[in-house]
């Protein structure tokens, strides 16, 4: 004879039986795809936003060279864009060479103004900046440069580079972009997959499967079985994307928007976003499931988690602010609130390598989550089997006339 | 329905009031928003019997079957299961088929069944060997892979069924498990349900179907307004109700005349003979007899009809609850 399960073995079987459930449901090819409409508008959002952000916010490059080697380079890159329609760097001319010590270039980038420094001449012209944006402009330096010494198409000139390790306004922007897209990423990732386990409720009350459920297991093991069934689900949905994501980046190359490297690294920042994503998801779902207890219609539940979710947006948006305000009182609180620190420490880990802040907001994250899923799961025991006849209301009266009482309608 | 699961000897030759119980439960309370659906009810049920909880929609039986499983806690009162108090502690033992029948309807009917066997401790794979198996037995085997939405209604309460006793359990729970099905199938169900007691296995069964309790149950509980007027044997249930003395005469009336209650009802017949009504005193048939003998009133026959437990029902619980029974109750089965 077998015996009786313990709260983990009962909340295994029906993660189990939920995780197969949803992997080989409709739901999961929807929760898949689900990602792919952001991107869409994202893309298309983007081309619009390209545009204004080319005339308004077009990466500069500084010139700091002779003033006739400057007057040259800019009509070069005018006559370039004009006659071949390449897509050059804005040239800022920033000073002269004959005022130029050695440290000059890393001065002016430590200003933020502009993302490089050209400096040299025409003919010998050296690139100093991030490796990456150097590397980029490289080639359309060379041109630029042969064309300012009258050269090319003949002959370009060597490009020498200096590449600067301190992090320069273009990797401050690049990582609040970075920083930005994750907290969009798990923002959506979160709120899809809330409402999915919300629903995978809803229909479970409406086919009387909970009730055998509740019979057979506590309803903690039905809880947490469910809350964790979808965040394996999320792991699977997580592990297709990126592989998808891997391929295609690796087949378009640079044809892909290029996302700078985060402050922590992209292994570690990977890790975090899991470990993030993790705590977001089990703190908004054992709200949703709480909340699925309590309504029995689709209706209802409609109803109910609207407030929720408007809330959720709140905190998207108070996490999307202390991003760009670090250190401010108003980071620090949405560190400290739960519901938006996932986000907040995601968006650190991209703008900022120290990591003692991250086992802070990992402990206070997991306090959270115990009281949540805990909390979650008291108020799914008392309230998900709750029986017997609907709530006698009190009689209303509507402009002096008394409304009839509602008759109750007990359970069996 | 040929159900031989769990094997469990305790029931044979053991009286019914010596063994053990299954069921204890004591003044079992439970509130909603203020309204009281269960009230004070207490239930034993011994070991390997067929108990059944009778009563109106609305009485309080889902309720009272609720806080026995576990799936709600009383408000107040004590319950014991299997010796246990918390009922989940014993939910390995325990096999439940609800009123409001539920399954995946995506899953398969093997798995469907293999699930509910999981969720009581059984491996998966021992449920799916078993539920093959039962579903052959029940001549559903060529269903065992088709997915719970492609089966009829019937087919999917067999599946139900199958599920509730896969993990062979010592106390199946019903609850008005006859509703929804056709008479046919109801035959097959009470066949099964008799069969699990034979095997030992304690049955309990809710129902407001008098017909149902009266031909299986052993012991029955009267549930009207969530509480428990009477709870025992279905004889003692009966007994409340003096047996009906039905008596044909020759003579219309004479010195025996004296022998027959004043309220006896009367009726004289074509042929010219005489029927009489009444209940039987306390007394017995004896005294009677000899009035009548004595008083040579011409006897043709003498019978004495026992009460039936819908008169008990009507006695124990009143006229209301017995109306409601009835109006609840589909045609064919009343």
């Amino acid at each position: 004879m077998q015996g009786r399960l313990s709260i983990l073995q009962a909340a295994w079987v029906i993660c189990r039986r939920d995780f197969t459930a949803i992997l080989f449901s409709r739901s999961f090819v929807f929760f898949l795809l689900g990602p792919l409409f952001p991107v869409i508008v994202g893309v298309m959002a983007g081309g619009v936003g390209q545009r204004v952000q080319q005339s308004a916010d077009v990466p500069a490059l500084g010139v700091m060279m002779d003033k006739a080697d400057a007057v040259q380079m800019e009509a070069a890159a005018r006559t370039l864009h004009q006659r071949v329609g390449l897509d050059l760097p804005e040239l800022r001319v920033i000073g002269t060479e004959g005022s130029l010590t050695k440290a000059d270039p890393e001065q002016e980038l430590a200003k933020g103004r502009v993302i490089a420094v050209l400096s040299g001449t025409p003919a010998a012209p050296v690139l100093t900046g991030p490796q990456e944006w150097i590397r980029r402009w490289q080639g359309p330096v060379s041109l630029m440069s042969a064309q300012a010494a009258g050269n090319g198409p003949r002959a370009y000139p060597e490009v020498a580079l200096a590449p600067v390790i301190a992090p320069d306004a273009a990797d401050r922007r690049g990582r609040l972009m970075t920083a930005q897209g994750a907290q969009t990423l798990l923002f959506l990732l979160t709120m899809l997959l809330a409402g999915m386990v919300l629903s995978n409720l809803v229909e479970e009350k409406g086919n009387k499967i909970i009730e055998i459920l509740a019979a057979a297991i506590p309803m903690d093991a039905v809880f947490f079985g469910k809350l964790f069934a979808m965040l394996g689900v999320s792991f699977v949905g997580i592990a297709v994307w990126g592989t998808v994501g891997a391929s295609v980046w690796m087949a378009a190359g640079s044809a892909v928007p290029h996302l700078t490297t985060p402050a922590v690294g992209w292994p570690l920042f990977v890790a975090l976003g899991v470990i993030y994503f993790a705590f977001a998801y089990l703190l908004l779902g054992s709200v949703f499931l709480a909340i699925g207890s309590l309504a029995s219609t689709v209706r209802e539940v409609q109803t109910i988690s609207m407030p929720v979710t408007m809330m959720q947006l709140v905190v998207f948006f108070l996490a999307s602010y202390a991003m760009t305000a670090q250190g401010s009182p108003v980071e620090i609180a949405a560190l400290l609130i739960p519901f938006s620190s996932p986000f907040t420490m995601l968006a650190r880990a991209a703008q900022d390598g120290s990591l003692s802040p991250h086992v802070f907001a990992i402990c206070w994250q997991t306090i959270w989550v115990l009281l949540l899923v805990r909390g979650g799961a008291s108020l799914f025991r008392k309230r998900v089997m709750k029986s017997g006849p609907a709530r006698q209301k009190k009689p209303r009266r509507w402009f002096g006339r008394k409304a009839p009482a509602m008759v109750p309608a007990p359970a069996n | 329905m040929n159900f031989i699961p769990g094997d469990w000897p305790l029931a044979e030759n053991v009286p019914q009031s010596e063994r053990p119980l299954a069921i204890e439960a004591r003044g079992l309370v439970k509130r909603f928003d203020g309204f009281t659906a269960v009230d004070g009810v207490d239930l034993t049920v011994p070991e390997g019997s067929v108990y059944g909880i009778l009563g109106p929609n609305g009485a309080g039986k889902t309720t009272t079957l609720r806080m026995l499983l576990g799936i709600i806690d009383p408000d107040a009162g004590f319950r014991r299961i299997l010796g246990a108090e918390k009922p989940h502690d014993v939910a390995n033992l325990i096999g439940y088929l609800p009123e409001e029948r539920g399954l995946y309807p995506a899953m398969k009917a093997v798995d469907a069944i293999a699930f509910v066997g999981a969720l009581r401790g059984l491996p998966l794979n021992e449920g799916r060997k078993r539920a093959r198996q039962l579903l052959e037995e029940h001549g559903l085997g060529y269903a065992a892979d088709r997915q719970i939405r492609q089966l009829s209604k019937g087919m999917a309460q067999q599946v139900q069924i199958i599920g509730t006793l896969v993990h062979h359990p010592r106390l199946v729970i019903f609850d008005e498990p006859f509703s929804g099905l056709d008479a046919i199938n109801q035959g097959r169900l009470e066949r099964m349900m008799r069969g699990l007691a034979e095997q030992g296995t304690t049955v309990i069964f809710s129902t407001h179907v008098i017909a149902h309790a009266e031909r299986l149950c052993d012991d029955v509980a009267i549930i009207a307004g969530g509480k428990v007027p009477f709870a025992g044997p279905v004889d003692v249930a009966r007994d409340r109700i003096p047996a009906q003395v039905r008596l044909e005469t020759r003579s219309g009336g004479g010195s025996w005349r004296i022998a027959l209650p004043a309220d006896a009802r009367h009726e004289t017949k074509g042929n010219g003979s005489h029927l009489w009504h009444f209940p039987l005193a306390e007394t017995g048939v004896e005294p009677l007899l000899r009035a009548l003998i004595e008083g040579d009133a011409g006897v043709l026959s003498l019978s004495i009809e026992r009460a039936g437990l819908h008169d008990a029902f009507v006695a124990i619980a009143g006229e209301a609850a017995a109306r409601a029974l009835e109006e609840a109750a589909p045609e064919e089965t009343r």
